[in-house]
């Protein structure tokens, strides 16, 4: 039986590389070729045009017929006698190198800045390897944004997948472009490397999130991997893995802190039920294919931080709902996978609240154990809790007062609906430049809440209103 | 049975191949696919063509690759030293995989799910000559300090016994009895293997009575759980399936916990194997690892040992069952499941019915729920499997078509609600929508302990508890004003038991569980304020008055200060609560 495996391999070596002039069927991103070799699935294929231009594709479905070949940088120009194909026997592999910080590439790593293409000697497999989920080390180490809201109510982890979920004209770019500015660790030094995925964006985007890198000076810390509006949509798919790739040597390999962004999660996903639908495949909600969740998954979960290596990778996920609805497929299932979400709101954007986000439906995963004494501060976790259950009840007051009116509410309800606004306007809202340590955030919480009678906080220990209420 | 070709790949479609050639194939065989020998099973035949799904990523594999057979069903190894490993879907043991290839999973590697090497003391319990059956006890190891392995003649041997070894230290390959079929002689060793889709053989059912204590109060005392139940626990995410999953699986009174990660976070397994051990089982003083199993095929692990992932799972379960254990198995998520099966589905191109669901999606939820039960096992013991099953409804509906198919075959229903959590008030489980037909079967170990308290009790606050969602909908319209004293009580002893009792914290170190006693004592203390407070409205006490006695802070704040193991604080509640009401 040995004998035959290696001259299987031995056979398998000798086709790499081969090449066939002419294809059978060219469909959208996707190319038929017959009658080929034996290829593997997800194989690397170069497609050659005639003027001799590459582009880069890989197999999708493989058998001894026909093989099914989406190509990254699209199929227009390509025609049916005229197209050649290399099938190069391996997957795709990026070059990923520490030099690589500071560059901007395309969705396959090809640099787009006018530099030279990286030099290094380790070539890494883009799909990755699942990491064993026993050799991940829990993420517990509190990051400061300065942003009250996320630091006090939903707070981030080195380490965590944290989405961001907004819609058209929300400053979601804002807001990302600003915890990637202000992200510390307490009581250490550590800036993060920063890896940029744009996934089908605009143009315009991408250079506020270049010239915000820029002036905050960290833009040599910053690997950009752009596939924008106008690039083949196919190429998106590829985008998140190729940067995430990256992300991994730097994190793993190198030991830096690497914070991931990638926006916008919701045109990955549309370009993935583009493919699915070329390729006939049964769908399951709203069109978008079945395995939509595990293909997701594959990404976010490119995440954390690993037993014995100092790096980690927190991720920083956007999404546009589409229609803000928030059990649309893809939120739905981005926060099945996620360690929490932090959603925006339209009204409370509308009312001028800078970052707008709706203080009910966020949520951190991995806030309860990287908060608290020795962390940030003893009394945060009751606190956090008291603010969820005091706010979710402003909500039902002023429910209740848009139909009976604010005049005809109890003294106590009116007294929430004063927490209400003072919570809104002065713990929600800051400046997008402002940056409020943790303390800070959370006296500002202390202050709203003493806006409700004590026997009101349930949720908090008589030693921790001792201590702060009314101070 | 040796490793034989039994034909080539034809074609590649993720973690489905189509083989041809086949010759000798059996359904549900275990197979090797490609000299990168990846794990698969065989799920149809027809001709001489094969479909096979594959348990890992199938990157590279080509047509014309050889597909190997080993001739045996897609089994688990069961023996001592299960207690406290982690496995993948497929009962590959996730630390031994980190040693031979590193913190990423490689593909085709191997390793026995077993430990090999480790010694165990091992005890005789049976005697040369000795006629042996299926499920009799061959002698047992101690497993870990509180579980007692029975070693087991597998359910399908039975003979005299030959030679028996004698007590000592050995590995789990040691022959410890020779056994005598009539035709053949046949090596018992400590371990044996089954396949994991056939449920295993027991002597008869026995009608379900006693309560799967689960220490968190929503669940024992509003919907209660019996042991060898089925329980579906669905929820849109952030409601709190998983917190709810493990606090069951911390503090629950069954015997084993097996755990089973089927394709959610990675980092959640890593919060288990982190905690776990560190926490200490209030009933047996030993740390929470040595009774737990876990499973982990985390989201970005490969698709189809998701999908059997949930019966490795059962089945690992069914074998603590047979040596006359309560076990409880948690499925975090059975959705996942659902969906890899839909995903096979549609990459074998079947028709699909509901949501692109397979037809046969109920009858593979029938199936699993279906092997949970209170058992006499084939050795004439008790034993049980409770199956707690987690749905992640797509978008919190519970109308799609796996809460749906599910709520048909489990017998316990805990939603969690949105509101709730958002709210922040967990576990967030809806008393509205909750049901539990298990209320007449715990009913009599209840009263055994409380009287007739626990049912009169149970029925007074759900009577309230209804009659409060009534009259928050009339407050919605005219605010609470309009309504008279006697009825905006109702509504305040709603707020007081959600806050005091419903709501458990999970971090808090007295209230992270509730001892039964703890339990019947705070209801008794609410229902009390109820009742005397009712009284006193009705002789002319206002609800501002009656809203400001101290001891109300007190009773919202018993969970906290109260330890389950000095109930005396209580009393003293209560008797002050007597008194306040009194001096109005």
């Amino acid at each position: 039986m040995i004998k035959t495996d290696k001259l299987d391999k031995i056979h398998k070596d000798l086709l790499k590389g081969r090449e066939y002039i002419g294809v059978h069927q060219i469909d959208g991103p996707i190319i038929i070729i017959r009658n080929t070799h034996q290829v593997g699935y997800r194989e690397l294929v170069e497609c050659i045009d005639q003027n001799r231009q590459v582009r880069l594709g890989m197999v999708l479905d493989t058998s001894k017929t026909a093989v099914a070949v989406q190509v990254f940088e699209g199929t227009s120009g390509l025609t049916l006698p005229g197209t050649r194909m290399r099938f190069k026997g391996e997957p795709l592999m990026i070059p990923v190198d520490v030099s690589m910080l500071g560059r901007v590439f395309n969705g396959l790593g090809n640099p787009i800045d006018g530099g030279p293409p990286p030099i290094s000697a380790i070539e890494k497999d883009v799909n990755g390897l699942p990491v064993n989920p026993t050799a991940r080390e829990y993420p517990r180490d509190f990051i400061q944004t300065g942003i009250s809201v996320i630091d006090a109510m939903n707070t981030l982890i080195r380490g965590q997948k944290l989405p961001i979920f907004s819609g058209n004209g929300l400053p979601h770019n804002q807001l990302a472009a600003q915890i990637a500015r202000q992200a510390t660790l307490r009581g250490e030094k550590t800036d993060f490397a920063v890896v940029f995925a744009a996934l089908g964006i605009k143009h315009d985007i991408a250079r506020y999130f270049i010239d915000s890198f820029e002036s905050s000076g960290v833009l040599d810390k910053v690997a950009l991997f752009l596939s924008l509006a106008d690039d083949p949509s196919i190429e998106r798919i590829i985008t998140p893995r190729t940067a995430l790739t990256l992300a991994e040597h730097l994190a793993y390999d190198c030991g830096k802190h690497v914070l991931v962004i990638m926006t916008d999660m919701s045109n990955y996903c549309e370009s993935l039920r583009e493919i699915s639908t070329i390729r006939g495949e049964i769908p399951s909600r709203k069109g978008y294919p079945g395995y939509l969740y595990s293909d997701l998954a594959e990404l976010y979960e490119r995440s954390g931080m690993i037993k014995g290596c100092s790096g980690s990778i927190t991720q920083l996920p956007i999404l546009t709902m589409p229609n803000d609805d928030i059990s649309h497929p893809i939120p739905d299932l981005t926060g099945y996978i996620t360690e929490g979400q932090i959603v925006f709101d339209r009204d409370m954007n509308s009312r001028g609240i800078y970052p707008p986000v709706a203080g009910l439906p966020s949520l951190s995963r991995l806030m309860k154990d990287g908060i608290g004494e020795d962390m940030t501060r003893i009394d945060h976790p009751h606190l956090a809790s008291q603010l969820f259950a005091s706010y979710s009840y402003v909500k039902d007051v002023r429910n209740l007062a848009s139909v009976i009116g604010d005049e005809e509410l109890t003294a106590l309800d009116k007294q929430y609906m004063e927490f209400g606004d003072e919570f809104e306007r002065r713990f929600v809202n800051q400046r997008n430049d402002e940056n409020r340590d943790i303390e800070e955030s959370l006296d500002i919480a202390w202050q709203c809440l003493s806006i409700l009678p004590p026997e009101e906080l349930t949720r908090i220990t008589e030693d921790e209103l001792d201590e702060h209420y009314g101070r | 049975m040796e490793e034989r070709s039994i034909g080539l790949v034809k074609r590649v479609n993720g973690p489905v191949i189509e083989a041809d050639g086949i010759t000798d194939g059996m359904m549900m065989e275990l197979v090797r696919v490609s000299e990168a020998r990846l794990i698969g099973e065989i799920i149809k035949l027809s001709g001489n063509n094969a479909i096979i799904q594959v348990y890992e990523d199938t990157t590279g594999v080509a047509p014309g690759d050889i597909i190997y057979g080993s001739g045996l069903p897609l089994s688990v190894e069961l023996g001592p030293g299960l207690i406290g490993t982690i496995y993948d879907g497929i009962q590959r043991p996730l630390e031994k995989l980190a040693e031979i290839s590193g913190s990423h999973i490689k593909r085709g590697i191997q390793s026995p799910s077993i430990d090999r090497e480790k010694l165990w003391n091992y005890t005789p319990a049976i005697n040369d000559g000795d006629f042996i059956s299926p499920g009799t006890v061959l002698g047992t190891v101690q497993e870990s300090d509180r579980i007692l392995h029975k070693i087991l003649c597998p359910p399908d041997l039975s003979g005299t016994v030959n030679s028996v070894l004698n007590p000592g230290s050995y590995t789990v390959d040691t022959v410890i009895a020779k056994i005598n079929d009539g035709s053949t002689v046949k090596d018992l060793t400590m371990i044996h293997r089954w396949p994991i889709r056939k449920p295993r053989p027991v002597a008869s059912r026995i009608p379900l009575r006693i309560p799967l204590i689960t220490g968190q109060r929503v669940i024992d005392t509003l919907f209660p759980l019996a042991k060898g139940g089925t329980v579906a626990i669905p929820g849109g995410f952030g409601t709190g399936k998983t917190m709810t999953q493990h606090a069951i699986a911390k503090w629950c009174d069954a015997d084993i916990i097996v755990y089973i990660g089927c394709g959610e976070r990675g980092n959640e397994m890593t919060d288990v194997l982190n905690e776990f051990p560190k926490l200490v089982d209030p009933r047996t003083g030993s740390s929470l690892m040595e009774r737990t199993l876990l499973i982990a095929n985390t989201s970005n692990m490969p698709v189809s040992a998701r999908e059997a992932s949930i019966y490795t799972g059962v089945t690992l379960a069914e074998y603590y069952r047979d040596q006359g254990y309560h076990v409880a198995v948690m499925a975090d998520s059975t959705s996942r499941w659902a969906e890899a099966l839909r995903e096979l589905s549609g990459r074998m191109e079947e028709m699909p019915a509901e949501e692109g669901f397979p037809a046969y999606l109920p009858t593979r939820i029938a199936e699993f729920y279906e092997r949970a039960g209170f058992m006499k096992t084939l050795n004439e013991e008790e034993g049980s499997v409770t199956l707690i099953g987690a749905v992640s409804p797509p978008g919190g509906d519970f109308s799609e078509p796996v809460t749906q198919h599910t709520k048909r075959f489990v017998r316990c229903f805990w939603g969690l609600d949105r509101h709730l959590a958002n709210a922040r008030h967990y576990p967030a489980i809806s008393w509205l929508e909750s049901y539990s037909e298990y209320l007449d079967e715990v009913s009599p170990w209840w009263a055994e302990r409380a009287g007739d308290n626990w049912f009169r009790n149970r029925s007074r606050i759900m009577e309230l508890l209804q009659r409060e969602i009534k009259l928050q909908q009339v407050v919605k319209l005219v605010g609470p004003d309009a309504l008279p004293d006697s009825q905006r009580f109702v509504i305040e002893i709603c707020t007081l038991f959600k806050n005091a009792f419903l709501q458990q914290s999970a971090f808090d170190k007295n209230d992270c569980y509730s001892t039964v006693e703890k339990q019947l004592r705070m209801m008794d203390i609410i229902l009390k304020y109820a009742e005397l407070g009712e009284n006193s409205i009705r002789k002319g006490t206002t609800l501002v008055n009656l809203r400001r006695i101290k001891v109300l802070q007190d009773i919202v704040k018993m969970k906290l200060t109260v330890p389950n193991d000095d109930l005396s604080l209580l009393d003293r509640i209560e008797a002050r609560l007597e008194r306040s009401i009194e001096k109005l």
